[in-house]
């Protein structure tokens, strides 16, 4: 016991795991650029062990310990030795409150990473959304009627078959790509037999791509999957979520805004066609979409403001007008959310994320849109306590330093 | 006599000093044009307000790498070539082009792009110094250029070789050149004056004539096609997206001379703004400075009711811009460093004291410019990699003064003037970049969160660099001579120490603020971003130096060692981490630099290597141990 505590509690330990928290900061942050930031976060910081490496391109055989497990430890380090080494006076109190501030910073983020949950919202000017879509996760829906079913996509596994109570039919996943790209299968052409001949694949192509790296953009998947009913198959069919999210059906229609408006719209209009499977005189409709959290109120985008400094593009403001619409409390306000300048509301936070407005998209005729970023963070505070303990700790022990210091060169 | 020369020596060499940088604020005043009233005219360029004597500073150093034009770039400098300051460069461009395309402005230094494009090279009997080209000799491969580029354009700016980032800057350089030759009149306007006057009594007939054609009625061919022909040419002005010359008709914003040529037509007609350039280009094409600079003053009193803050803006940045209170400062460092190092040779103290009183006038010098910016700006200090650079130096040199006042031995004064010096070069190749007074975009735009988290992580590199930097001097010294008696090791390490723990203070503070700005406007305390992670790696280093020491880890020369990494660290984290590309900070991106950073990163390992070595090759210790 009195070993494990010697181990835990010495300042060699915290030293190498300095050292091993430097090494494994430089890495992640070099292999950003190979494996894009998501991936560099789950390959080494939100990881307990992290094997192999990427650096300028290169992959580099190594273990190290990951961000869990380094941060576990120097939790355990700092924890243990402020107990056992625990000492009540002047000299010693700016270092016990720079490492309670520490140990709160790091309490703070492993609750963020386990708490925390990042969404978006996005409008058209004049819409209203009760709702926020998940940013990367998404599910796969049933609509019949009023009925909902969701399934979520851990459940999409190739080769797999599932079978869920309120369909009565059984949904067979032959492929679930985690990244599609999409193309109009112009009617001149189809060069390549189209992935099924059923519903929106006949119109469109798909295909799997890699992953994304970049901050800003997102995976879009799609899945093959065949419905079959004790009667028999239904057909192959593709649900994508270039169809479920309004924000990628708008990008495809600007993809093809060069072939007209009319043209474009056309495509869009395909490629939102709902796909119908009717089984026993039930008609289903179905799509990928992005996961949704309801919230017990709604947000309607007012105002989509997008300025820059005149004569250039650089941005000088992105600001969305919101009307919150509260049915519980009989709130109705409008308020500005803006770069800096989030809403807190209802447990959440509103930043300002996105934005396809101002004087050119005005122009082009399309209605401004905006996408909010909404998090829920319930340990959002902690950097600030821990921010404020480190600095009066570190100044304190550093005044006690130079207090020393100045007099003992005035005492020669 | 001795005792009292050793005694004000001192002041009088700071003296002298300070009249040489007075006496260069004088603006030269020429007869002729009245280029430097010309240069103090307001426009709006890059989103701002500016002098037209910055945007002609700020095109030349990005066309040019420098703030004047040498017309005779052959000659040797012995030879005193024709050397022109920006403004008259830039108003011959604007009015003058005839003149000004001549003039070989265009600097390329990469010999594969000189070939490709079959200019002259080095050949004084051909007036030629195989680097600098006017616009005119460009005109016959312009294709050939054309078409590498648009190939570059699809290279990642990342992967792009020496050649291809020769040619891209090459076209930007040509761009800009557009641009500017297209900003007051068309560029192949003959005779402008005269045109615009035909243009505007040819408004009603072509008005007419357009509208009878639209009607499908009969109309006046040679009317209609003249004033089209005007149109287009406007028109092409206009797409050029040149600066905002004109100032604003009423309410709204500064206005592009081809917007307001185009909408001419439908509104009130050709203002006086507009007419009092056309005169203004007259004259010059003419090389008639009356007219020229009478058009000027007419042009002045014209803006004078409504634009009365712009006009004292562009005067205040013209003063600026004529003061350079950097590049001056960076002469007085370079002055006061030699004279500090040499002190510790022959331990003269009136040498390490003309070496304190010079880094005092150029730290003044030096605030007086920080503090100057942030007026013109209404920013705090540091806005972006520019202003990173001219605070650092700022800081080293403040906290250079502070332990030089402490311990008096010539070791903070060098540190001072020395990165004073290096900081201030870095700035220097930085604003070739372009304006360095940029707009702040959007995600930035906190004038609390600029100065609270920036200033703080930038404090927090002053103090890395300087504890490295002291670092340096321990082993120069120690190792190569044998000055570094006890006392001054001693006093070394200790000043090292307290350094790092002010750099721990600040860059942890800067780093959570950064964090909680992060939380502020995009809702993540922590992004794993690179420049996080950079500032991360920086308090990391910083806490594990302070651990390693109070362990009794690491002893003088551990430390010492220890420090000199820190500049590695803070380099990468200053400018490494904007090479990678990638993140929501990677917006000050900077290619040429890569070189310098592995080169700086190397010379700091041979010194830790340096460092390494056994006692008994110390030629300082050699001594102490005899």
């Amino acid at each position: 016991m009195k070993k494990i505590v010697e181990f835990f509690t010495s300042l060699k330990l915290t030293v190498a795991l300095l050292a091993f928290a430097i090494v494994l900061v430089f890495i992640g942050t070099l292999a950003q650029a190979d494996e894009g930031l998501y991936g560099a976060q789950a390959h080494y910081f939100k990881q307990w062990l992290v094997i192999g490496a990427h650096v300028f391109g290169h992959k580099i055989p190594l273990i190290l310990p990951g961000g869990y497990l380094i941060g576990m430890l120097l939790l355990v380090n700092l924890v243990t030795t402020h107990i056992y080494r625990f000492e009540l006076s002047a000299k010693k109190a700016g270092i016990q409150f720079a490492h309670a501030g520490i140990i709160v910073l790091l309490v703070g983020q492993l609750s963020t990473d386990l708490l925390s949950r990042e969404l978006q919202m996005r409008f058209i000017e004049g819409e209203t959304r009760s709702y926020s879509d998940s940013a990367t996760d998404y599910e796969l829906i049933f609509v019949a009627g009023n009925e909902i079913t969701s399934i979520p996509r851990t459940m999409l596994k190739p080769g797999g078959e599932i079978k869920i109570q309120n369909l009565p039919f059984a949904v067979r996943v032959k492929e679930h790509w985690h990244n599609t790209d999409i193309n109009y299968r112009a009617p001149m052409m189809k060069n390549a037999p189209p992935l099924t001949t059923n519903g929106v694949a006949v119109n469109f192509d798909f295909r799997q791509a890699e992953d994304v790296k970049e901050l800003n953009s997102k995976n879009v998947p799609s899945a093959v999957l065949e419905f079959l009913t004790p009667a028999g198959s239904l057909g192959t069919w593709v649900a994508s979520d270039w169809a479920g999210d309004p924000s990628l059906v708008e990008a495809v229609r600007n993809g093809y805004s060069q072939m007209g408006a009319a043209m474009a719209q056309k495509i869009a209009g395909l490629l939102v066609a709902p796909q119908i499977i009717a089984v026993d005189g039930k008609k289903f409709t179905f799509m990928i979409r992005p996961l949704r959290v309801y919230h017990p109120f709604s947000l309607t985008l007012l105002k989509a403001n997008h300025t820059v400094y005149p004569g250039t593009d650089i941005p000088k403001d992105f600001r969305s007008r919101v009307r919150i619409d509260n049915r519980q409390t009989g709130e109705k306000r409008e308020v500005e959310i803006s770069m800096n300048h989030p809403l807190r509301y209802g447990g959440y936070t509103y930043y300002q994320y996105q934005m396809t407005a101002g004087e050119m998209v005005e122009r082009s005729g399309q209605t401004p849109s905006s996408v909010l970023s909404v998090v829920r963070n319930p340990s959002w505070l902690t950097p600030y306590v821990g921010c404020v303990l480190v600095g009066i700790g570190l100044i304190i022990q550093f005044l006690y330093h130079l207090i020393g210091f100045v007099s003992k060169k005035k005492t020669p | 006599m001795k005792k009292s020369f050793n005694k004000w020596f001192p002041p009088m060499l700071m003296l002298l000093m300070a009249l040489w940088f007075f006496g260069n604020l004088q603006a030269p005043k020429g007869k002729g044009f009245a280029y430097a009233e010309f240069g103090r005219l307001p426009l709006t360029s890059n989103g701002r307000i500016v002098p037209l004597d910055s945007l002609a500073r700020n095109s030349l150093l990005q066309i040019r790498e420098k703030q004047t034009i040498n017309l005779e770039p052959w000659k040797s400098h012995l030879d005193h070539p024709k050397i022109l300051p920006a403004t008259e460069w830039l108003a011959n461009v604007m009015m003058n082009p005839a003149v000004a395309d001549e003039w070989p402005v265009f600097r390329i230094d990469n010999p594969d792009l000189v070939s490709l494009l079959k200019l002259p090279e080095k050949d004084a009997e051909k007036k030629s110094d195989g680097k600098h080209y006017s616009w005119n000799q460009f005109q016959p491969v312009i294709e050939t250029l054309e078409k590498e580029n648009s190939r570059v354009q699809k290279v990642e700016p990342t992967s792009r070789t020496a050649y291809e980032n020769a040619i891209v800057k090459l076209h930007r350089s040509l761009m800009l050149y557009a641009q500017l030759r297209n900003s007051v009149q068309p560029a192949d306007a003959r005779d402008w004056p005269a045109e615009l006057a035909a243009f505007v009594k040819l408004i009603p007939e072509g008005i007419a004539a357009v509208q009878a054609q639209q009607a499908g009625k009969a109309f006046n061919r040679d009317n209609l096609a003249a004033f089209s022909a005007y149109i287009s040419r406007f028109q092409f002005m206009a797409r050029l997206e040149p600066p905002l010359i004109l100032p604003p008709s009423g309410k709204g914003n500064w206005r592009r001379m081809g917007d307001a040529l185009l909408e001419s037509p439908r509104s009130a007609g050709v203002d006086g703004s507009i007419q009092a350039f056309a005169r203004m280009a007259g004259a010059l094409a003419a090389n008639q400075p009356e007219p020229f600079n009478t058009a000027l003053k007419d042009y002045r009193s014209l803006l004078v009711p409504t634009e009365a803050k712009a006009l004292n803006k562009a005067r205040a940045e013209m003063f600026f811009n004529q003061m350079q209170p950097f590049y001056n400062a960076m002469v007085i460092y370079v002055l006061a460093g030699l004279l500090a190092v040499f002190s510790w040779f022959n331990l003269s103290e009136t040498l390490r004291r003309s070496g304190v009183w010079l880094v005092w006038l150029a730290f003044m010098i030096h605030t007086v410019g920080l503090v100057y910016r942030m007026v013109l700006e209404g920013r705090p200090p540091v806005t972006n990699l520019y202003s990173s650079a001219i605070f650092i130096g700022w800081g080293v040199a403040l906290l250079g003064l502070i332990l030089e006042h402490l311990y008096k031995n010539g070791i903070g004064v060098v540190a001072a003037s020395v990165i004073g010096f290096i900081t201030l070069i870095i700035a220097h190749h930085l604003a070739l970049e372009g304006d360095t007074m940029e707009m702040m975009r959007a995600v930035l735009d906190s004038n609390f969160w600029l100065a609270v988290h920036v200033i703080t992580v930038t404090i927090g590199y002053v103090g890395t660099f300087l504890s490295g930097f002291l670092g340096l001097i321990y082993i120069l010294r120690g190792f190569f001579t044998k000055t570094l008696d006890a006392a001054t090791g001693k006093a070394l390490v200790r000043m090292i120490y307290g350094i790092v723990c002010f750099a721990t203070l600040f860059s942890f503070i800067g780093t959570v603020t950064g964090g909680i700005w992060a939380d502020q406007s995009w809702g993540r305390f922590w992004g794993w971003d690179p420049k996080e992670n950079g500032a991360l790696i920086i308090v990391l280093w910083n806490a594990l130096i302070l651990h390693l020491r109070w362990g009794g880890i690491a002893r003088d020369r551990g430390l010492v060692n220890c420090a000199i990494f820190g500049n590695i660290v803070t380099a990468w984290s200053w400018f490494g981490v904007n090479m990678l590309g990638i993140g929501l900070h990677s917006y000050g991106f900077t290619q040429s630099a890569f070189f310098w950073l592995v080169l700086f990163a190397a010379s700091q390992l041979a010194f830790i290597a340096i460092g390494l070595l056994p006692v008994k090759w110390w030629k300082s210790f050699k001594i102490r141990a005899v």
